[in-house]
């Protein structure tokens, strides 16, 4: 089959499958039901009745984002104490225990005051941080375990059970049986009613070692390194995580904090997706989350990243073998070229039809792997566009780069192809499809595009914009973003090692 | 039938009372959930010896095809491990007899259409999707990549040098030594289910070879297709028929199932990796077949010990002690050999000690501390009332049903589950573990720096070294030129 057509056959399908589509997505709207409740948390209700269960996806506006020094990490932190439970869940006695964790707060408190006077007692260090022990051990007496949040989910039939955090937002699912709506909303209200920072401190070493399994890897270390260095303003260049300082130092009465700021209710989107009717579910919903009281919402984040007025470039010397990370900075999402960006990404990295496959890893066979990001680290305020690399065995990241540079170039010399765009614009459209058959990854999507564009609907009208894209679009924005004193590069090369004789 | 069911799912909500908010978990009372039915796959089987399982989905205008073929990595020849996986990507990316391989990504891609493989050590995987319109000629270029692959030089050079890389970067993570080391001590260096691909066993295959593959692997006879997705069952099947129909049967070769061996040699190996502020401990050894009779019982036994966030390894190791985040275990099964029975996690170096103990505690205490009834109607109920998410798609029925056709399992395997659970009683259970979880036949893995640790790993028992030095790799190659 020749090139041409091959096209040909692309565009045919375009224009084909477009009134499928559309119909889908009205059928989608008769399904989709959006109720905001009077404290100002959003809920949207899909029904998608193939099976009797349904997905949920709560995305609270706050990310690593909002953190500021000293309690980085924090808002990763506070995703994983909202497992523990409140006074209703997970506790054999609620006034006993809530005495109790206000001790080993204090007990902490004046551990760490005498840790750091200027003249420290190493005797009296010691005998705090006993008392904080033994304050700990204490409150453990009043943990059910078999009350806390995910032990309940799991005896009732849910899976999935989970949350992420990532410097946008942090988001909270998990999928049931659809009998148990009311267990969902008991619990997810209770949640966000009055959270109970129990084993806060136990649970700080836990997140602990979860920094520490990132730093186990070669591309979590550069990631690090890439986004510390590409921003110097802007939150978007700390690691969700936090640091390890800040992980050892941050209290409960900050996790507290944070949580009064930032998960006002106004600051909630849920979206539910299943085998649900908005007819019985509402009042459930108003009953429940209704308690919740209305508070103000959080004030927009201030910092603005300033233009990048140098070339940056990173070294990262590892056992590991090389890896290879660049990136440029862009407009936030919501900016009108954001489906260029796409298109840039779909052209350049994705599958084997793509420019730095055919170029780099079949022709050249200098890398194994290429792919491209729009959106690092987050897609809420300006961010990254990233392209990484891993090189083949005995080639250096410069070779690579050489390559990734005059691919660069050829798409602000010379324009795409039709076929190129075509193929985008087709790939645009199934991904929504198939994004469309899993009840989770429909109320993550759908709860994202509420949250950041204020209306569930931009997921789908994104298409039209993917529609408008042109070649010279393409021209112009490859023309505008990647230029010198707007890279970040980022390197992990393998450090040289004394020659051992191997066994195998 | 929805429809029906929808209506009366209303109308069981509807006649509810409004009743007041509850104050606590044990409070709620549920409706009971809609009955379900688990979607059904028809099964054909052609003259040539081709299962074919088809299942219709109307919901959106997409179609996937999966195709498993006895042509695993198990069947890997010592000299030449990697054949079967360097084989079965070049299957796709060298194209086929009438279309070469860039031609074939550029026709599937610009549909948004798929066709992939990846080779497991029971069966190579062969998937597609695409959407609804494209399905007849997407089958079709299914069936030439199946039945007249090209392998294509070029493209088995680019493969090969993936591959190659790949064993050049088989120690930059931490978990994925800990996992690889560890099924090599536990299966043997003989079996292909402990082996790892090498810079000589890479070298060493050729195009031959993966042709040779091809002809003694691919017949319709090792072969089951399933097909989920918006179409007619009639009418797939007459594509079905006119694309593998004239497939010939295969000659009859009885190829030797691959071995492992049954004991271990227990005791404590270290893997020395630097850079890494944490060590990996992973210990056990042997697990068990899926056709196992204490497989339900096992089922439980490894909610309670480390599948579930409610079990006594989460719980103990992660939430109390704060050793941890990754932290789990099982006495694990596969379809046609013995699993792996691990319990595994990833901690700072200096608590390398503190975590060892603490593991190996959970794994002596089933026996100590046997799992109580509390326990078991816990993992029993949440076994029992998440099963519905195992069955609730068409996609995810017909996997299930791919790999107990692939097996011979019965048909009814995934909805005996069920009752095979809720007969699981505590006495099966405290015997399963102490059959399967046996502490003192562990081997004890570690992989991390030697410096810092809490407590020298000699002290849980005589230490063999393990080393995981790579030799020199081969030269890089050169671009292909003439493209």
């Amino acid at each position: 089959m020749s090139r041409h057509a091959v096209a040909r056959a692309a565009l045919a399908l375009f224009a084909l499958a477009l009134p499928a589509l559309s119909q889908d997505l009205k059928s989608f709207e008769e399904r989709t039901t959006v109720h905001k409740l009077a404290n100002g948390w959003t809920f949207i209700l899909v029904e998608r009745t193939n099976a009797p269960i349904f997905s949920f996806c709560t995305l609270a506006d706050v990310g690593s984002s909002q953190e500021v020094p000293g309690i980085t990490g924090l808002a990763h932190m506070f995703e994983h104490m909202a497992f523990k439970g409140g006074p209703k869940i997970g506790t054999r006695d609620w006034p006993a225990e809530e005495k109790a964790l206000a001790a080993v707060e204090a007990a902490y408190a004046a551990w760490q005051t005498e840790r750091f006077s200027p003249k420290p007692d190493p005797k009296k260090v010691e005998q705090l941080l006993a008392e904080f022990r033994a304050r700990q051990q204490e409150a453990s007496k009043y943990v059910d375990d078999d009350g806390i949040l995910d032990n309940i989910l799991e005896r009732e039939g849910a899976t999935g059970i989970n949350a992420t955090t990532n410097s946008d937002d942090t988001r909270y699912f998990y999928s049931l049986p659809s009998n148990k709506l009311e267990l969902f909303a008991f619990l997810e209200s209770e949640r966000f009613l009055h959270p109970v920072f129990r084993e806060f401190y136990q649970e700080r070493d836990v997140v602990q070692e979860e920094r520490r399994m990132g730093e186990n890897s070669p591309f979590g270390r550069l990631l690090d390194q890439f986004q510390s260095a590409a921003f110097e303003a802007h939150p978007y260049k700390q690691p969700v995580v936090g640091y390890m300082s800040d992980l050892q130092s941050f209290t409960a009465t900050d996790a507290r904090k944070f949580f009064d700021t930032w998960y006002a209710p106004s600051n909630l989107t849920t979206v539910i997706v299943g085998d649900i009717r908005p007819r019985s579910v509402i009042p459930i919903l108003e009953k429940y989350f209704g308690r919740i009281p209305a508070r103000p919402g959080p004030q927009p984040l201030r910092t603005v990243e300033p233009p990048q007025d140098a070339e940056k470039i990173v070294v990262l010397e590892h056992s590991a073998q090389p890896i290879y990370l660049e990136g440029y900075h862009k407009p936030a999402n919501n900016n009108p070229d954001q489906p260029v960006y796409d298109a840039i990404d779909d052209i350049f990295s994705r599958g084997r039809t793509s420019r730095l496959y055919r170029t780099l890893v079949r022709d050249k066979k200098l890398a194994i792997q290429a792919g491209s990001f729009s959106g690092y680290p987050g897609n809420k305020y300006p961010n990254l566009w990233a392209i990484f690399a891993m090189p083949s065995v005995g080639v250096t990241n410069e070779q690579v780069q050489e390559v990734i540079h005059s691919e660069i170039a050829r798409l602000q010399n010379e324009d795409v192809t039709d076929e190129e765009l075509a193929k985008f614009k087709t790939r645009a459209k199934a991904d929504l499809l198939r994004a469309m058959r899993d009840n989770q990854q429909l109320a993550d999507q759908l709860a994202e595009h509420q949250s950041r564009y204020g209306d569930w609907r931009e997921l789908f009208r994104y298409l039209d914009r993917i529609d408008k894209v042109t070649k010279a679009d393409i021209r112009r924005v490859a023309g505008e973003t990647f230029v010198k004193n707007n890279r970040t590069v980022a390197m992990s090369n393998t450090k040289p090692t004394p020659a051992k004789e191997s066994t195998r | 039938m929805s429809r029906f069911r929808s209506f009366l799912a209303l109308a069981l909500l509807a006649a509810l009372p409004v009743a007041a908010q509850v104050d606590r978990v044990q409070d709620l009372r549920y409706p009971p959930l809609a009955p379900f039915d688990i979607p059904q796959a028809q099964r054909i089987e052609l003259d040539n010896g081709l299962v074919v399982l088809l299942l219709e989905d109307h919901e959106l205008p997409m179609v996937e095809a999966t195709v498993l073929v006895r042509a695993g990595s198990g069947y890997d020849p010592a000299d030449k491990i990697g054949l079967a996986e360097l084989a079965g990507r070049v299957l796709r990316t060298g194209g086929t007899e009438t279309m070469n391989g860039d031609q074939l990504d550029d026709w599937l891609e610009s549909r948004a259409a798929a066709i992939e493989v990846g080779v497991q050590d029971d069966a190579a995987r062969v998937t597609m999707n695409s959407l609804k319109k494209d399905f007849p000629d997407a089958l079709r270029l299914l069936a030439d990549v199946l039945r007249r692959p090209a392998f294509d030089p070029g493209k088995l050079e680019v493969e090969r040098n993936r591959a190659i890389t790949n064993v050049a970067r088989q120690n930059d993570e931490l978990l994925g030594i800990l996992f690889r080391e560890f099924r090599e001590i536990v299966y043997g260096p003989d079996s292909p289910y402990g082996w790892s691909q090498t810079y000589e066993t890479l070298r060493a295959i050729s195009r031959e070879d993966a042709l040779a593959w091809h002809r003694q692997m691919f017949h319709p006879d090792r072969t089951i297709l399933g097909l989920v997705g918006d179409f007619s069952s009639a009418e797939a099947t007459r594509w079905v028929r006119e694309a593998f129909g004239d497939w010939a049967r295969g000659p009859e070769t009885k190829l030797a199932a691959p071995a492992w061996r049954e004991r271990l040699t227990p005791g404590i190996y270290y893997a020395e990796k630097d850079d890494v502020p944490q060590s990996g401990i992973i210990m056990g050894h042997l697990g068990v077949r899926r056709d196992h009779p204490d497989y339900y019982a096992l089922e439980v036994m490894n909610q309670v010990l480390g599948t579930s966030t409610s079990s006594r390894l989460f719980n103990n190791v992660r939430t109390k002690k704060g050793l941890a985040y990754a932290v789990g275990g099982q006495v694990g099964s596969a379809w046609d050999h013995p699993g792996t029975a691990m319990i595994f996690t990833s901690t700072k170096v200096e608590t390398t000690g503190a975590a060892l103990e603490a593991l190996l505690e959970e794994a002596r205490n089933l026996k100590a501390a046997p799992p109580t009834e509390a326990e078991i109607d816990v993992a029993k109920r949440g076994l029992l009332d998440s099963f519905i998410f195992r069955v609730d798609s068409p996609r995810r029925v017909l996997g299930q049903q791919l790999q107990t056709e692939l097996h011979g399992y019965p048909r009814d395997w995934l909805s005996r589950y069920r009752a095979g659970i809720e007969a699981v009683n505590p006495a099966q259970v405290r015997d399963a573990a102490a059959r399967h979880l046996r502490s003192d036949e562990f081997a004890i893995l570690v992989v991390g720096p030697n410096q810092g640790q809490d407590k020298p790993l000699a002290t849980f028992g005589k230490v063999t070294t393990v080393d995981i030095t790579l030799p020199q790799p081969p030269a890089p190659p050169g671009p292909k030129s003439g493209r």
